[in-house]
């Protein structure tokens, strides 16, 4: 099995505040991966330093055969490896087509083309994206005007619209109506099995993460405590220890 | 149907109106030469979210390059230049005329490539900083353009006499202006429809989201600054041949007038909308000319009272406010094309 990602000894400390230390994971391509920890064991920045936001301290992040650690957050997701965000970000002042329409892959766009028109077949293929999330009759609606639910759901159909190979999803049911929260579910892995996106997920909720996900890393104080799959990581001592505070 | 009603009725009175209100050309050209400032100022200010005080810098060096393309083409710019030099040259109709079309482009292309060189740095700044680092832009330039010699330095150039064949001045640039702000409307009407609009849109919305998916945000910002700077550079030239003397600080890069007015004129008809500045531009000309006739010597605080009213009263400009009221008419129905042939 080849890896996408390939995270290897990253550190990462703000002042004197060790945030990542030595964590090395790996992504196969085509899996769904889950990443868990209690508040503030270094989730987040994990993802920030994958995608580019902030340099490492040490170690390296590998994507598609490049290195990508020293690579700017443009850079990395022009080679189709994206992220959503913890809180959820669109363009609020735009319609949701909108929102779909600019979130084309850039990597097929020539400096000219934002001078045109767009490209044949993509309001087909934002309309059918919106349906596939369930927001094909908010359609026309401001996304700042969505519910929080709606917009989570319209930020992941973009990240869709932009065909990544690889995509980093921040909590994608934190704040969301738990009657909706199996559409979520259903949705992450058709959009795995259907489009053959790779997922890497932060969640909190256990029920989604052991739904979801074929591996789980999980981090607490900054390090990697337990890996496996997960039913060995639900039984895994430490990680309930890490849960409940044991150290 | 009725859009075109609306654009037939605003060709046929621009046309008209100078033969009509033979007395106001010139003020008339300003509604024109206004609605190009709005335009163009809102581009980055309204769709974009970057607040550009230092616009003027284009208009002036558009002003600048057109000039001196018309006197340097046929004579030494530096003897014209010189004091009371310009009384010792007459430009022939050819002259003048071959002059000012290849310096209204020369300017528009300066400019262009001024905000290319500077967007690349200044545009790097966001919020708060942008617009007190363009704030400087135009100072700046004014102070430069008063210290160079070659142009006349402070006391500035006199602009070549228009020749009488070529008609009535104020009346050709009425339709020099007319033209200019037809086109850029237009351009910009194209551009926002297509990928341009979205591209700004999303950068003014959220522009580390923008980022995060990849879009080159530096590079589109740019484009629009450069877009912008093209047309107002365009103006600049006619501008300075209209008034008859370019001075530095007070026609070329007119921070305190021009510079603030544009951006006066786009929140009045509301930022970010495409009819807004156009609507913003026409008003606030109205306003000014009524001050400057019925309140003489108070005309500055009566604008300063304007500018009050429209920020606390108006602050989504007439276009919010009218999508507000009559959100049948106005509202988000220009997007309705978007989604053509949607299942």
């Amino acid at each position: 099995m080849t890896m996408l990602l390939e995270v290897e000894g990253a550190s990462k400390s703000f002042g004197g505040v060790v945030a990542n230390e030595n964590i090395s994971l790996a992504v196969p391509e085509g899996a769904i991966v889950g990443l868990i920890g209690p508040n503030g064991s270094g989730k987040t920045t994990l993802f920030n330093s994958i995608v580019g936001y902030h340099p490492i301290d040490g170690g390296s992040v590998r994507f598609d055969g490049h290195e990508i650690s020293k690579l700017r957050v443009v850079e990395i997701a022009r080679l189709g490896l994206l992220r959503t965000f913890q809180q959820t970000r669109i363009y609020g002042d735009m319609t949701c087509v909108e929102n779909m329409l600019i979130s084309t892959p850039v990597r097929l766009e020539k400096t000219w083309d934002l001078f045109r028109d767009h490209r044949e077949g993509d309001k087909d293929k934002a309309d059918q994206l919106l349906e596939f999330v369930g927001l094909y009759a908010k359609r026309r609606l401001l996304a700042g005007d969505l519910s929080f639910g709606q917009q989570k759901l319209l930020e992941f159909a973009m990240a869709l619209m932009n065909e990544p190979k690889l995509l980093l999803l921040d909590e994608p049911t934190a704040g969301i109506n738990p009657t909706l929260i199996n559409g979520i579910i259903d949705r992450l892995k058709r959009s795995n099995a259907e489009l053959g996106i790779t997922l890497f997920v932060i969640e909190h909720n256990m029920r989604v993460i052991m739904n979801l996900a074929e591996h789980i890393y999980c981090l607490a104080h900054g390090q990697l405590l337990a890996e496996g799959p997960p039913a060995a990581i639900q039984d895994d001592r430490r990680v309930i220890d890490a849960y409940l505070g044991a150290h | 149907m009725r859009r075109y009603l609306g654009f037939a009725v605003i060709a046929v009175l621009g046309l008209v109106g100078p033969f009509a209100l033979p007395t106001v050309v010139s003020q008339l050209a300003f509604v024109w030469l206004f609605v190009l400032f709005a335009l163009t100022w809102d581009a980055q200010g309204g769709q974009m979210g970057y607040n550009s005080f230092g616009n003027i810098l284009y208009f002036g060096i558009g002003m600048y390059v057109c000039t001196v393309v018309i006197i340097g083409l046929t004579f030494n710019v530096a003897e014209y230049t010189a004091p009371g030099g310009e009384k010792a040259f007459t430009f022939t109709t050819q002259q003048y005329a071959v002059g000012l079309a290849l310096g209204t482009i020369a300017g528009g292309i300066v400019a262009a490539l001024v905000a290319a060189v500077l967007g690349s740095g200044i545009l790097g700044l966001r919020g708060h900083y942008f617009a007190i680092g363009t704030l400087g832009l135009g100072i700046a330039a004014g102070e430069l353009a008063a210290g160079w010699e070659f142009i006349g330095a402070g006391s500035g150039i006199a602009a070549p006499v228009f020749p009488d064949p070529l008609g009535d001045r104020a009346t050709f640039f009425y339709f020099v202006f007319f033209a200019l702000a037809v086109i850029a409307f237009f351009v910009f009407r194209r551009l926002y429809r297509g990928r341009f609009g979205l591209a700004i849109n999303a950068i003014r919305d959220d522009e580390d989201k923008a980022e995060a998916m990849g879009l080159p945000t530096t590079r589109y910002k740019t484009m629009s600054w450069m877009v912008s700077a093209f047309f107002l550079g365009l103006a600049g030239g006619p501008f300075g041949l209209l008034i008859g003397f370019i001075d530095p600080r007070d026609t070329a890069f007119a921070g305190v007038t021009f510079g603030v007015w544009m951006v006066l004129m786009a929140i009045l008809g509301g930022k970010g909308t495409l009819w807004g500045p156009v609507l913003g531009a026409v008003i606030f000309l109205i306003f000014k000319e009524l001050f400057w006739v019925f309140l003489l010597g108070w005309q500055q605080v009566a604008l300063g009272a304007l500018i009050v009213i429209i920020v606390v009263f108006f602050p989504q400009g007439l276009m919010g406010w009218m999508r507000e009221r009559w959100p049948e008419q106005f509202g988000h129905g220009v997007e309705e094309s978007t989604s053509e042939g949607a299942p």
